[in-house]
């Protein structure tokens, strides 16, 4: 298990193509001795490109593989094409801006990256958060997980063929993003969770809606359960596809539903809680060979066990403010605006200037659906960051890409990104 | 007097533990409950080993910091903040502990020994701090830019890269 030993039990072929972008398109100018790569007709093995633009990819994801007829021999990601630099223009926002502009990392579960980014800033500023904020946070995120989940059903079964599952897991993740959109007003990209807190109480109701979507999804995950668990096709397609076991998986830093997957019980909701997990009732799952299958139903049933929390959220929501008092972070009450013109400056001086965060850097990390999601963030004392550094579990997971694929066959290939679940926007940021 | 000299000697020791901790034989300090190691760049990679053998078994993120307009920063007593720092957050499975490396890199030659014979899992996250910093990772097996097009000039999240704007154009203009 010791990480002095991880070179070690890297695959012997070494799975990654260590060739450059440009080399990728053009096999004729691989110079690599080992290779023998050719576009010849002939037996030896063949470079293709799969993506950018593919359905399978998720989005942009292009990787060069070296083909021997159907079998995968090494390949290599290619990242970027999503890149737009959020790292350098969260430099440029306030700390009560950088939610709006994080949440747009990863678009699947986005009230992650307002978590950690949030939990980080509170952490240098010393602000502690009312209870019904951290539990309102609580419920919010084990509804987006179950949304995320979702959504990688949907998008996992489309890429094996079971396209009817694509819109039963788009159609049950509506349900609870139409929650999202009464709590938060959005569907996505919320900018619901802030520093000290959260942008709104929830709204009138909201327990009657949670409830719902309680009601109605165990019958739907039983359906899933029909449509694909037991099903010999879909087994056939995800055991034993995309083999990977712990020490390899700890020594590419794989961390979430592929570590699991191992056997691995790594949660950090269990094993390092925050917010308020330490209270409330729920089991990590896990699975046993390390494989696509493990992968999936590991997800499928963390829907479940986050319906438990969410459940448990519904019970404990206790009363009291959303947001700190701490007048340095929340901006006055709107009452307030219209009797005080100090309440009025404060609240403009908040907006624009923005609120100053003590030097300092601090590292938080949370479990989003798909692995430790990290923030690490320096402040210079100024009301912007120094430095925002999102660890996005999606990049740091692809890498496990080639080692997952190496000696499968093609078709195998499209299971196996499918099961890394990778959201784009979150590696390229 | 006596009982004043007791008291000095073991206030001294007492003191000086007190202000440089260390841990792997480099400062150690304490950032509200994090556990923050100091090493200089000929130190990293042994303490990145030192650190492995004592059960940090998973890297879980190399990343990069460009202190150009945070020179007053706070780094451990005795240690000199230079422009660049490579930050290496680790962790222990088994004990549940984290651990942060913070190493200086000075502009001039802005080069770290790479991490990935220690930690394959390495490789990614120091290619996207080279690529963005211009930090070089010496023996890393694919120093090839990762996010920006490989014929990129620049580094972008360096503090003196400025940000720029392409002027979008939404609507035919004349003359064109």
């Amino acid at each position: 298990m010791s990480t002095a030993t991880a070179a070690a039990i890297r695959r012997p072929a070494d799975a990654v193509l260590r060739i450059s972008e440009e080399a990728a398109l053009d096999a004729a100018a691989v110079d690599d001795d080992a290779a023998a790569i050719t576009t010849e007709p002939g037996d030896g093995p063949m470079l293709i490109n799969m993506g950018p633009q593919h359905p399978s990819t998720h989005g942009v994801l292009r990787i060069a593989m070296e083909l021997q007829g159907e079998t995968v021999l090494r390949s290599k990601p290619i990242i970027g094409y999503l890149h737009t630099g959020m790292e350098k223009t969260a430099e440029d926002l306030t700390f009560l801006q950088g939610p709006t502009n994080v949440t747009r990392m990863d678009y699947a579960s986005p009230l992650f990256t307002e978590l950690v980014f949030c939990l980080a800033v509170e952490d240098l500023l010393g602000t502690e958060i009312p209870p019904r904020a951290t539990w309102i946070r609580m419920l919010m995120c084990e509804l987006n997980r179950m949304s995320s989940h979702l959504l990688f059903l949907a998008t996992n079964g489309m890429d094996l063929g079971a396209v009817g599952m694509m819109l039963y897991g788009w159609k049950e993740r509506e349900e609870i993003l139409r929650f999202f959109e009464s709590v938060t007003g959005l569907r996505m990209n919320h900018n619901y969770i802030r520093p000290g807190g959260v942008a709104a109480d929830l709204p009138d109701g909201w327990q009657d809606d949670v409830e719902h979507i309680l009601t109605v999804l165990p019958d739907r995950l039983e359906q899933f359960d029909t449509l694909m668990t037991g099903q010999p096709i879909w087994r056939d397609r995800t055991q034993g596809v995309g083999v990977i076991t712990a020490d390899e998986a700890i020594a590419m830093s794989a961390t979430g539903p592929l570590l699991r997957s191992t056997g691995e019980a790594w949660d950090l909701r269990r094993t390092m809680p925050y917010l308020a997990y330490d209270e409330v009732d729920f089991d990590v799952v896990v699975g046993a060979y390390g494989d696509t299958f493990d992968r999936y139903s590991i997800r499928l049933n963390e829907i479940r066990e986050s319906m438990r929390i969410v459940e448990q959220c519904l019970d404990k929501m206790p009363r009291g403010p959303y947001r700190t008092e701490d007048r340095k972070v929340t901006p006055p009450p709107r009452a307030r605006i219209d009797e005080s013109m100090e309440a009025l400056i404060h609240h403009f001086k908040i907006f624009t200037e923005g609120f100053r965060v003590p030097p300092g850097e601090t590292y938080v990390a949370v479990e989003s659906p798909r692995g430790e999601l990290g923030c690490y963030l320096v402040s210079d004392g100024g009301p912007k960051p120094q430095r925002v550094h999102i660890r996005a579990p999606s990049f740091v997971n692809l890498q496990s890409l080639p080692h997952l694929m190496y000696g499968g066959l093609l078709a195998d290939a499209i299971a196996i990104i499918s099961s890394v679940d990778p959201i784009m926007g979150e590696v390229d940021r | 007097m006596a009982d004043e000299g007791v008291a000095a000697d073991d206030a001294a020791p007492a003191t000086e533990i007190a202000e440089q901790p260390t841990m792997f034989g480099v400062p150690c300090t304490d950032e509200r409950g994090q556990q923050v190691l100091h090493p200089s760049r000929d130190e990293y990679l042994d303490v990145l080993g030192m650190a492995a053998a004592d059960g940090f078994e998973l890297c879980v993120d190399v990343c990069a910091v460009d202190g150009l307009t945070n020179r007053g920063r706070a780094v451990a007593p005795g240690i000199e903040p230079e422009r660049f720092e490579v930050v290496v957050n680790l962790l222990d499975l088994r004990g549940r502990r984290r651990l942060r490396i913070r190493t200086q890199v000075p502009a001039d030659d802005p080069q770290v020994p790479s991490a990935v014979g220690l930690y394959p899992g390495a490789e990614a996250p120091e290619r996207e701090a080279a690529d963005l910093f211009g930090i070089s990772f010496s023996d890393h097996p694919d120093p090839s830019r990762i996010l920006m097009p490989p014929d990129w000039d620049g580094h972008p999240l360096r503090k003196d890269y400025a940000i720029g704007a392409i002027p979008v154009q939404f609507k035919a203009v004349e003359g064109r």
